[in-house]
């Protein structure tokens, strides 16, 4: 198993979050993670990747055999759990291929790998910018200034494709995506997935399940998967909504 | 996670030991004999007391300027030691002569004055309190016909330079401090390089204040004659006192026809405890002139020391097509207070300036930028643009900006661009998802914030700069 959560429950301060989550991905497989807004999907994105606003109160996260809960951020991330963020950051002044090139190499220290200098790392990520049909004058610019919203989505997939996660949580990573753009970033995602490793998609629609094939989807609501199956529940969900599905919770 | 970011900004001083140097040292405070002893002690030329007495008269009717945004207890003028020598005090023609527990401190500093510039090809003048202690590379620099000398020593070999130059730039009756430097000041670089000579060399000057209770009055002059080019660097650093010591500097360079002047400090004065006790005052007059069309002057500064800061580095633009130009990095911390800028004055048709300002604060520090840009009524054309950038570390400091902009002709034209960021939880994460662990994360987004201005400093600089502000230069170079 790579990833286990058990009755996972989360706070941001004092405000109760995720209710006892549970989720099993093996290498390998695609899930995805649909519900309403405020449901607490992109809650359960960012708590995978460790980020500081919110505290696990109860419940358990497996990864890999280990304890990710006690893993700092920066070690989640060396260990292979990427997060495609649903608002990139943006970082004046830092060029795209430097800050790419400092997260491969602490990823390559971290495995006892030799860095890759800026002319070897030049080569690799030149092959990548293809992937997601990016022009190479981006890896000059600053990570993110001024780049439109298809283009930070665009860009998160590359440092996605450039890092190779074991797990890669992509959080509504295909929300404000033109049609091109979401072909792009889905073209990306079925790259990555291998059997080694797994994909878990956070979003809204069901637009993207079109071009990725996920095996599992489940539904999440107020802070709680209420419902697992195949491709099949996207397209009811898609039909009925969520209120009607979530009402025969525990049916499927 | 603040509070992290915190103690990264918080390493100790280096510079901040002091040595002991067997000093000669006037008695504290100021009057006419003092003036009159500091000439003679140095067989200055009559002009020069007379400068330096008529200066002492004027500082007498001025009244000490408070408008800069900064609180501070204001300097006692009677218990300040205008004159610190290191004793044994023959003329040095070469290190050898040199004190070695001077040379030891500058060792120290990391500036070896020895073997290691000469292999940079970088020449040295060294400051010690008041005096310059050695300079390094003159001969090679001779035969080039540049001059770079201290200032007592220009003013012994070349006195007719020194005269028509000095104070031709900032004229005693400028400012109050301006005035005290000019009435007390002990030493300083001189630099000239006459018609034609591109300097074969960047030149250098570390300041060191030594002696407790010793103000720091050094002058520098630059000189660049018709299509000269020189580019010049000045680092400074004092011991860890509790008590504030004032460092009234002046510098006035001299810009004729097609030539250029690169000024680069990097300015390290201790800058007080983390209560705020002791540190530097650094009130600072520098200003240049570019006299000749075409000449280009150009500033830059990373400020990280100092219990106060308060200057403004600034061009006159009389030549037509003269350029000017400011690039700033002010980083405060703890309790220090920065007040500093440029002033930009267009008088030739077609000049042009740059002023690209980076404010870092942190802790509960203060920092300003306070810019003048003005278009007299010949600045025909004239054009300017700024930017002035902050950022905010911690929700304790302050960052303020105070641009003036002055236009008195129609066909002129001035841009101003501001922005106030902050190193946010959001932005960590982000470089932590990544594997980047948050020292390289912030050192990252300082370094970028201020990738403008680094750009603009020599190599040898920029790595010192980056250095200071706790920056590993891995993985910018990509």
């Amino acid at each position: 198993m790579l990833l286990e959560v058990k009755d996972l429950h989360v706070s941001a301060g004092e405000t109760p979050i995720l209710k006892g989550v549970n989720l099993e991905v093996k290498a390998g497989e695609v899930h995805a993670i649909m519900g309403p807004n405020g449901s607490g999907k992109s809650t359960f994105a960012k708590v995978l990747a460790g980020h500081p606003a919110y505290e696990v109160t109860s419940g358990t996260i497996s990864y890999d055999g280990e304890d990710l809960v006690e893993l700092e951020p920066d070690e989640r991330s060396r260990e292979g759990v990427f997060l495609a963020f649903q608002y990139p950051v943006e970082i004046p002044g830092v060029s795209n291929s430097q800050f790419m090139r400092q997260a491969y190499n602490e990823r390559r220290k971290a495995q006892g790998k030799e860095e890759l200098d800026p002319l070897q790392f030049d080569d690799l990520i030149r092959e990548k910018v293809k992937l997601v049909d990016m022009d190479p004058e981006f890896l000059n610019r600053s990570v993110n200034v001024d780049f439109s919203g298809g283009e930070k989505k665009r860009n998160e997939i590359l440092q996605m494709a450039v890092l190779e996660p074991k797990l890669a949580i992509l959080d509504e990573t295909d929300s404000g995506l033109d049609i091109d753009a979401l072909r792009v970033v889905s073209n990306g995602i079925n790259t990555l997935a291998g059997d080694d490793n797994a994909v878990v998609m956070v979003t809204h629609y069901q637009r993207i399940l079109d071009y990725v094939q996920p095996d599992y989807v489940h539904i999440m609501t107020d802070g709680k998967i209420v419902r697992s199956g195949d491709k099949q529940l996207a397209i009811d969900l898609e039909e009925q909504g969520y209120e009607k599905l979530a009402a025969q919770q525990g049916v499927a | 996670m603040s509070s992290n970011i915190e103690n990264f900004l918080d390493r100790p001083y280096e510079a901040g030991f002091h040595s002991d140097v067997e000093m000669e040292t006037f008695a504290p405070g100021l009057d006419e004999e003092t003036i009159r002893k500091i000439s003679a002690k140095k067989n200055e030329p009559d002009f020069l007391l007379q400068f330096r007495l008529k200066a002492y008269e004027h500082w007498k009717t001025m009244t000490e300027p408070d408008w800069v945004n900064a609180e501070y207890e204001k300097p006692n003028f009677d218990e300040i030691i205008y004159y610190s020598e290191p004793k044994k005090k023959p003329k040095k023609d070469s290190l050898d002569e040199v004190d070695p527990a001077i040379l030891e401190v500058y060792e120290k500093l990391g500036i070896p004055l020895h073997e290691q510039k000469m292999l940079q090809n970088v020449a040295v003048d060294a400051v010690f309190d008041s005096v310059s202690v050695a300079t390094t590379f003159k001969k090679k620099l001779k035969e080039a016909g540049v001059i770079f000398c201290s200032v007592n020593e220009a003013v012994e070999e070349y006195p007719e330079l020194v005269e028509r130059y000095l104070g031709s730039v900032v004229p005693y009756t400028d400012n109050f401090y301006a005035a005290l430097n000019s009435a007390v000041f002990s030493d300083g670089s001189f630099v000239y390089v006459p018609k034609g000579v591109t300097c074969p060399m960047e030149l250098s000057t570390y300041f060191r204040i030594n002696t407790q209770d010793t103000g720091q009055f050094e002058r520098t002059l630059i000189i660049c004659e018709d299509d000269a080019y020189v580019s010049y660097l000045e680092g400074c650093t004092a011991p860890q006192f509790d008590t504030n010591q004032l460092h009234a500097a002046v510098v006035e360079l001299v810009a004729l026809e097609n030539a250029e002047i690169k000024y680069s400090t990097v300015q390290n004065w201790y800058a007080g405890d983390e209560e705020g006790k002791g540190g530097i005052y650094n009130f600072v007059t520098k200003r240049g002139v570019c006299e000749g069309d075409n000449s280009k002057i150009s500033w830059s500064q990373v400020e990280t020391g100092s219990a106060v800061t308060w200057k403004y580095p600034s061009c006159i633009l009389k030549g037509d097509n003269s350029v000017g130009e400011f690039y700033s990095v002010a980083l405060t911390n703890h309790h220090q207070q920065a007040d500093t800028g440029t002033k930009m004055v267009h008088i030739g048709k077609n000049t042009k300036s740059t002023i690209i300002s980076k404010g870092i604060s942190a802790g509960v520090s203060q920092n300003s930028y306070r810019g003048l840009v003005k278009m007299t009524p010949s600045a025909e054309g004239a054009r300017n643009y700024s930017e002035c950038d902050s950022m905010l570390i911690g929700d304790r400091c302050g960052a303020h900006t105070f641009p003036y902009i002055d236009v008195r002709n129609p066909t002129a034209q001035v841009e101003h661009e501001a922005s106030t960021s902050r190193i946010g939880e959001e932005q960590l994460f982000y470089f932590l998802q990544r594997g980047i662990d948050e020292e390289d994360a912030i050192s990252m987004i300082i370094s970028g914030f201020c990738k403008d201005v680094f750009h603009e400093l020599p190599m040898e600089f920029a790595v010192e700069a980056q250095a200071l502000l706790g920056i590993k230069l891995e993985g910018s170079v990509g």
